[in-house]
């Protein structure tokens, strides 16, 4: 119980351990029969391997890392497209820090930076667009990727360029929904998932109604959870006791950063810019029928896609993963990331083969940061 | 990446483009409002929110901005992000 020491209030965290504890009881999981839960967020899978939530609680339970880390799901194709826009001669290629060491087929960002591509890492979408300002004989395209959180940034960007008449100024579009692929779950009839600890910041921009079919359709319950450790197991108790009582419902723990309905001008920001893509691929997960989104027509002319004519449509669409990553296989729950012949040997944070070792938000790289000292500790 | 950070609006600094500098954990940041604001954008001077990328996204609490700075802390997050926004500083002159 070494780790319930550093959470702001242990003794709130042991009241609901053992809370949590007699409901696994009452449900009659145990570690042969474990109940799934799948934390959808990268950020909680963050937190449950930081603070040890997957030790702390009864082995009865069983943490299903989901798909929530939108550098872990690009799939290569579209790094190798990244690659290409930004080594073109007229383009400064900005983008967040966190996708540059994901691997492309031939190069990563940062390779591609090293050998002379003018590429800028930037805080904000709002930096490409000073940026932009700034170069008006260079072309700016910033790298839109991540979920819905970070979907209203560059949908008010591509409004203010659009307001600008910022001729210079591109967004190459990644942008993913979170409710698709937990359907394409779902669906998969080799998952096995019996509740779901829902994203909350996601949810501070669409709210808790677009869950609904995971209680109305699958039948199961979803939570929305803040991600300060007590929030998570608050919420993982909230999904025990629905699914003892055999009830399905979308239940809000972080009601007080997340609206029902959701951020407003966030929504109208995403819907006046953004229009579903027939599917889009999932690195590990294949493609998935409009879980993508894509520049509507009327801001065609921020859009890199149409502008340098690349990206989906343009040519063929799927490249295999490297050889012996395992990504796909962990990111479905069907192998644990300690499971995979590469982790730790030819996969490693500083040398990644897969994108779940990438990311601090992705599973394999939580597990080897946080997982290597814990197993020293049990075996002292 | 997906995660907010806790900042108080100290100032308006461009009310047409709805922007307004932020203070996140004693860094100053200019953010974009436009979510958050409901009225005249001094009213959300003094105020806290959640910063996203450059943008505030959600109103919260003095103590909400607190224990989330706290868990964030935790994370390495809070970090992470204050390097971002100096990365950002610098990739406005090329240098980054």
């Amino acid at each position: 119980m070494k780790y319930a020491e550093e959470f702001r209030d242990p003794v709130a965290a042991r009241a609901v351990l053992d809370k949590i504890a007699e409901v696994v009881d009452q449900i009659g999981a145990t570690a042969e029969k474990p109940v799934h839960i799948m934390e959808i967020c990268g950020g909680h899978t963050h937190a449950i391997f930081r603070y040890g939530l997957d030790k702390l609680t009864p082995a009865g339970i069983e943490f299903i890392h989901g798909p929530g880390c939108p550098v872990c799901v690009l799939p290569m194709s579209r790094v190798d497209e990244c690659v290409q826009l930004a080594e073109r001669p007229e383009v400064i290629f900005t983008t967040f820090g966190d996708a540059m060491r994901v691997p492309g087929t031939r190069k990563s960002l940062m390779q591609a930076k090293a050998e002379g591509a003018d590429i800028r890492m930037v805080y904000s979408p709002l930096d490409a667009l000073e940026i932009a300002r700034r170069n008006p004989d260079r072309e700016v395209v910033f790298f839109g990727l991540g979920f819905e959180t970070t979907t209203p940034s560059t949908a008010l960007s591509i409004q203010q360029a659009a307001r600008e008449e910022l001729s210079n100024f591109s967004v190459f579009c990644n942008h993913i929904t979170v409710p698709p692929p937990i359907k394409a779950l779902l669906d998969d009839p080799h998952m096995i998932l019996d509740g779901f600890v829902g994203p909350g910041h996601v949810s501070m921009v669409i709210g808790v109604h677009p869950y609904d079919f995971i209680a109305e359709e699958y039948g199961k319950p979803l939570v929305v959870a803040g991600f300060e450790p007590l929030d998570l197991l608050q919420s993982v108790l909230m999904v025990l006791e629905q699914i003892r009582d055999g009830r399905a419902q979308i239940e809000n723990q972080y009601a007080r950063v997340v609206p029902e309905h959701g951020n407003a001008v966030s929504l109208a920001a995403i819907a006046d810019v953004y229009e579903e893509r027939p599917s889009f691929e999932w690195r590990g997960l294949g493609e998935i029928d409009a879980s993508g989104l894509r520049i509507r027509d009327a801001y065609a002319a921020f859009d890199a896609e149409v502008k340098f004519q690349i990206g989906y449509g343009a040519g063929p669409r799927h490249v295999e993963e490297p050889e012996g990553c395992a990504c796909g296989a962990a990111m479905t729950g069907r192998m644990k990331p300690v499971n995979c012949p590469q982790f730790g040997l030819g996969c490693t944070p500083e040398m990644p083969l897969g994108a779940l070792m990438v990311s601090s938000e992705g599973a394999c790289a939580a597990y080897y940061q946080y997982g290597g000292a814990r197993a020293v500790e049990a075996a002292e | 990446m997906c995660l907010g950070i806790p900042g108080q609006i100290v100032e308006v600094t461009d009310e047409d483009r709805m922007m307004a500098m932020a203070e996140v954990s004693g860094v100053r940041r200019e953010v974009n409002v436009a979510c958050i604001a409901q009225g005249p954008l001094s009213e959300l001077i003094g105020k806290w929110a959640l910063i996203h990328v450059g943008f505030a996204m959600s109103e919260i609490d003095e103590d909400e901005a607190a224990k989330t700075l706290e868990a964030l802390r935790g994370l390495g997050e809070a970090q992470e992000t204050l390097e971002a926004m100096a990365q950002g500083d610098a990739a406005l002159e090329g240098t980054a």
